[in-house]
């Protein structure tokens, strides 16, 4: 754990809270991201997952504190971020193709457009055979199942090269044999392309087997505020480096996987076990934690 | 044994397939009957009787108005009344549908003008335009410009606010998308959002169609030198139901022809579209 924030990463999230009127969601966040990392958060159900997502992307403000992308302070959602939705993410006037190529399409002048379409056309080809959807680039989103969409999803970002990929809950809609399929498929092209990934879920199995680290954001914690029922807003309970094993499923059928799943689900996910703040196991190099006066009041 | 749905009465009953068709013309063939029934009742009391033409007596009116030139005006009027109302309709609907996409698109992609617009609007919308035609009349004149403002104003404000809502619909996930693709504002409402909302244009104007109408021929039956209202309302003062009946069918047969291509463009081009629904 560190003790100040290293403000040459990636991501910087510092004492952030957001309340929507008087519910407190987010309370205090702390949060390091390195390049490269392929990052899950995992949290009960309602814990404020999307909603730290969604300040991530710019799509909402924080109430309180800073959060840094590349050292700048994060604006307006724009190309340095791609997102891909459990859905919503396609366009259902635009084939598949055209899904593909619109990133590259909006961010090139007009003149441009023109002068370099086959250009483009062929670079959204080369994404859509890196998920393998070639022999269906003319069809329309409602054409396609759900992993099929959510394929076009990923090239669709992935031809942007952003500097960070955020998903929530991407496979979520999917049935468990295509939820694994991409997640084998999504290890392969984060490897490929050496991609950022900010990915959210409320599946404990999918964030250890894909992450090469793991944040637990859960409201079932304790601090120094008294009243110790309170509503709490969400906190990082828990931050674990994960080897990156074989990108195969048979780890999930190892023991060491179970037990790790096991101890999170009791951590983070339990609302009878709620840890004191200072006691929180943030284990990972990168997470540090900046506690206010009242909570860490220790005598 | 095998179950045996009935094959008309009660909720599990399966008419069979071949019979559907001929059950749904039916009432149709019933109405005409009893109307042929009547009118040749009545006709053998009184062949004067004006009340309930004949079919051959339909077939001459139709024969003078549409086939034989007028003497007072060389046309034909049946066709030139067709032609001046299909043309107010248009004009009407057709501005409507333009002005009410852009002010419906903008107020529901600008929140500083859908705020400032959506009051006015629903105050706007909930006005009963007829009420308003004497005001239409006074301001634009009774010639054309008067009854093309009265379709005009009658589909606008239900465009609009039906424009604005199916533009708040898209899902806010899909328009932080566009942004993380790099477009810009003007991208976004012209590219993105402008294209998924065209279908919906179409079915508000379908939906329009049938008020477009009446607003047509309310206005046309109380100020217009032609036009299918004005022709209904004139032979009125004479008791011409041999005129009144054909042209009564066929506005019915213009507005569902209208009605149908509308739906054909939509399932045809935007097929996307259909699918979502
Ligand atoms: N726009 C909003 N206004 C009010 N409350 C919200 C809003 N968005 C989310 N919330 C609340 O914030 C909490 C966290 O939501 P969310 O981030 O979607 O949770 P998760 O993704 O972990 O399931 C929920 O209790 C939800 O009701
Ligand atoms: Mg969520």
């Amino acid at each position: 754990m560190r003790e100040m924030p290293d403000t040459n990463s990636l991501l910087v999230l510092e004492d952030v809270y957001k309340a929507y009127g008087a519910k407190v969601v987010l309370d205090n966040i702390d949060l390091i991201v390195n390049g490269g990392e392929l990052c899950t958060v995992v949290g009960p159900s309602g814990c404020g997952k999307s909603t730290l997502l969604r300040l991530v992307l710019g799509q909402e403000t924080p109430t309180l504190g800073r959060i840094l992308i590349n050292h700048k302070a994060v604006g307006y959602p724009c190309p340095d971020r791609g997102v891909v939705y459990q859905r919503y993410s396609l366009f259902p006037h635009l084939s598949v193709i055209q899904n593909v190529v619109l990133g590259k399409r909006l961010s090139a002048g007009i003149f441009e457009r023109i002068s370099r379409r086959q250009e483009f056309l062929d670079e959204a080809m080369y994404f859509l055979e890196k998920v393998r959807l070639a022999e269906h680039v003319d069809k329309y989103p409602h054409e396609l199942s759900g992993g099929m969409q959510q394929r076009v999803a990923l090239a669709q970002s992935l031809i942007m090269k952003p500097g960070i990929l955020l998903m929530d809950e991407p496979f979520g809609a999917l049935d468990p044999g295509t939820r694994e399929e991409m997640q084998v498929f999504l290890l392969e092209l984060w490897e490929e392309f050496g991609m950022t990934i900010f990915f959210v879920t409320h599946d404990l199995e999918e964030a250890v087997f894909l992450g090469t680290r793991i944040l637990v954001l859960s409201q079932f914690y304790s601090d120094d505020r008294g009243d110790a029922c309170a509503q709490r807003g969400a906190r990082i309970v828990a931050d674990y480096p994960l080897a990156r094993r074989a990108s195969s499923t048979v780890v999930k059928e190892q023991a060491e996987f179970g037990e790790l799943i096991q101890k999170i689900r009791h951590e983070g996910f339990d609302p009878g076990f709620r840890q004191h703040v200072r006691l929180f196991n943030l284990v990972h190099d990168d997470s540090f934690q900046t506690l206010t006066e009242e909570e860490h009041n220790m005598e | 044994m095998m179950r045996k749905s009935p094959f008309l009465l009660g909720i599990h009953a399966e008419p069979p397939r071949l019979l559907r068709p001929v059950l749904g013309i039916l009432p149709i063939v019933v109405l005409v009957a009893a109307y042929l029934v009547v009118s040749h009742v009545r006709l053998q009391e009184n062949p004067r009787d004006k009340l309930t033409p004949s079919v051959s007596q339909m077939v001459s009116a139709v024969k003078m108005m549409a086939f034989t030139r007028d003497n007072r005006t060389g046309t034909y009027l049946m066709w030139a009344d067709t032609l001046s109302s299909l043309r107010r309709i248009a004009i009407g609907l057709g501005s409507a549908a333009l002005v009410g996409l852009f002010l419906g698109l903008h107020m529901g992609m600008l929140p500083g003008m859908g705020v400032t617009l959506l009051p006015a609007m629903t105050f706007l919308s909930t006005v009963p335009p007829l009420a308003i035609l004497p005001v239409l009349f006074i301001i634009f004149g009774v010639g054309e410009l008067g009854k093309v403002m009265l379709i005009f104003i009658g589909g606008l404000f239900v465009i609009t606010r039906d424009i604005y809502y199916a533009t708040r619909r898209i899902p806010r996930e899909q328009i932080v998308k566009a942004l993380t693709l790099g477009a810009s504002q003007f991208e976004l409402i012209f590219q993105v959002v402008l294209p998924q909302i065209m279908p919906r244009l179409l079915v508000v104007v379908r939906l329009s169609l049938g008020a477009a109408w009446l607003f047509l021929i309310a206005s046309e039956a109380i100020a217009s030198t032609d036009g299918l209202g004005y022709r209904i309302f004139l032979v009125r003062r004479y008791l011409s139901m041999d005129i009144i009946i054909p042209y009564v069918l066929w506005i019915t047969l213009l507005g569902f022809l209208m009605d149908s291509a509308l739906r054909f463009i939509v399932n045809r081009r935007y097929p996307w579209y259909a699918a979502a629904q």
